[in-house]
């Protein structure tokens, strides 16, 4: 069995601009993604937006400094996970198809494991 | 009737530029703007070709004298085997490019050097990028095993669009002395055979079967004795593989008879008109129409609607067809696409409209970045320049 995370990519506007019953329905969505696939969840979170992100980078001094904003800025950005295990690939993907993501997509990677 | 010679070089970047398409919208998804990202990658094939042709002979050596290749064994576990593998290299989660490099090495036995070569890269570049993909086999845990029948429809398509790959990556090549490399075209029929014997009832697989084994048939038939390229018009019919046709037609039938047909299928039956045409002027025109029609319903695409108003020149005459290619003019992905202007010279020649031909032929030449394409529409407009300066108003026909 392998660990994969599921990255949750999504337009931080489009979320920004939903309805309160868009919320209520994708809220939905993801207890019953939970509970069909309780087996293979390992854990899971949503992120709040990259608003409330602080990034932290060496400056060329080797100085950490903190920066307002998330790592690396795009349209689409990361807003939760979830952690799920998995016999390959295919069955990975078969359970990540399923996570709720309509503002954008999913990202999944195996997890190294440390021995 | 040399009017069709850009058709065919139209079409078959088209094909290819389709089979890109199909590859990897199917992986990333279908592109905001399609149809320029089409043309993008019809005018990259191009220069591909282009650069194709000058290692064309080298790689055909090293293909060639490949020993590698495994033996074929007709146990039916060794096929599966194969069957296996074929999905394993032909992973979504691969890029199509490695897709196609798995394939040749894994399945088709070339070593990494030869691969290289096909792709026209250094064998470190070609070494290190099958390194990672192996790693990534290894690492994802990318399963070894034919998907589960739920996924079998998709997962297919990728496996057809690699084979195609390999087929018009062998099949396609500019004019010169060696015009296709013959063993890559073989190892796509061998593995389109394999795929058909083990999915008999698959639609497509056998569309695509179908394919490689019409457009294959001409390959005799596609150079002339002075080593010229020959346009579809002017190939003698007689030369083309009896057997294949044959086999492509009746598996053509047995695709259509499934239900509604997918692409590979549809592009078989476009090539199963010409196959079926005892000469270039009984082509069923009409039919080719209609076909082109439905290609565009499962793929809207200006491209795949281009060589439609190419066949509609030809069924209902090179004005309707220049009509057609004019609407198509405003579309902004085609602007910069060098077929469309020389798709609209021929029609152009064909209504005797020899100067706005000319013009619209040198569009084309200013369009295309492939020599080989640049160099032979230059020699339309020389000829031009010759009808036009001789004998003002006389048609090339």
């Amino acid at each position: 069995m392998t660990q994969y995370l599921v990255l949750i990519y999504e337009n931080e506007q489009s979320w920004a601009d939903a309805d309160e019953s868009t919320y209520g329905r994708i809220h939905a969505e993801h207890n019953s993604f939970g509970e069909k696939n309780g087996a293979s969840l390992r854990g899971g979170n949503a992120l709040e937006s990259t608003m409330t992100a602080t990034s932290l980078r060496r400056n060329s001094s080797g100085e950490i400094v903190a920066t307002d904003g998330p790592f690396a800025e795009t349209k689409e950005a990361l807003g939760g996970y979830y952690v799920i295990e998995a016999d390959d690939l295919d069955a990975a993907l078969a359970v990540a198809k399923q996570v709720p993501a309509h503002f954008g997509g999913v990202e999944v990677r195996p997890i190294r494991e440390m021995n | 009737m040399r009017i069709t010679r850009d058709f065919d070089a139209a079409e078959e970047c088209v094909q290819d530029a389709f089979a890109k398409a199909l590859a990897s919208w199917g992986q990333q998804g279908i592109p905001v703007n399609p149809g320029a990202w089409l043309t993008t990658v019809a005018r990259r094939r191009a220069i591909d070709l282009g650069r194709r042709h000058d290692v064309a002979i080298r790689s055909q050596r090293l293909l060639v004298t490949d020993a590698t290749m495994p033996e074929r064994d007709p146990s039916s576990a060794i096929e599966d085997d194969r069957l296996r593998l074929i999905f394993t290299c032909c992973h979504p989660s691969l890029a199509t490019d490695t897709q196609v490099a798995l394939a040749l090495r894994m399945l088709c036995g070339l070593s990494t050097v030869e691969v290289a070569k096909a792709f026209l890269v250094k064998e470190s570049a070609m070494a290190a990028r099958l390194t990672r993909a192996k790693k990534k086999i290894s690492i994802a845990r990318i399963p070894y095993r034919v998907p589960e029948r739920s996924e079998l429809r998709t997962r297919i398509d990728a496996v057809l669009l690699v084979i195609h790959l390999l087929f018009t990556t062998g099949h396609t090549s500019p004019v010169g002395e060696e015009l296709s490399q013959v063993d890559l075209v073989e190892r796509s029929l061998d593995l389109a055979r394999m795929l058909h014997g083990l999915l008999p009832d698959d639609g497509e697989v056998a569309g695509l079967l179908a394919l490689i084994l019409l457009t294959d048939s001409r390959r005799g038939a596609r150079i002339s004795a002075e080593g010229e390229f020959l346009a579809l018009a002017d190939q003698d019919r007689s030369t083309w593989h009896r057997d294949s046709i044959d086999e492509g037609l009746a598996l053509v039938g047995e695709a259509l008879r499934r239900g509604r047909p997918g692409p590979f299928t549809l592009m078989a039956a476009i090539a199963a008109v010409h196959s079926s045409a005892p000469h270039w002027d009984e082509t069923d025109w009409g039919e080719i129409v209609g076909l082109y029609d439905l290609l565009i319903a499962t793929w809207p695409s200006p491209v795949v609607a281009l060589n439609r108003a190419v066949a509609l020149s030809f069924a209902e005459g090179p004005g309707v067809g220049l009509r057609a290619l004019d609407d198509l003019g405003a579309e902004p992905q085609l602007s910069a696409y060098p077929y469309l202007a020389a798709a609209r010279a021929n029609c152009l020649v064909r209504l005797d409209r020899l100067e706005e031909a000319r013009d619209a032929f040198a569009e084309a030449a200013m369009l295309t970045e492939n020599v080989v394409e640049r160099a032979y529409l230059h020699s339309r407009i020389e000829e031009l320049n010759d009808t036009l300066g001789a004998e003002p108003g006389l048609g090339l026909l």
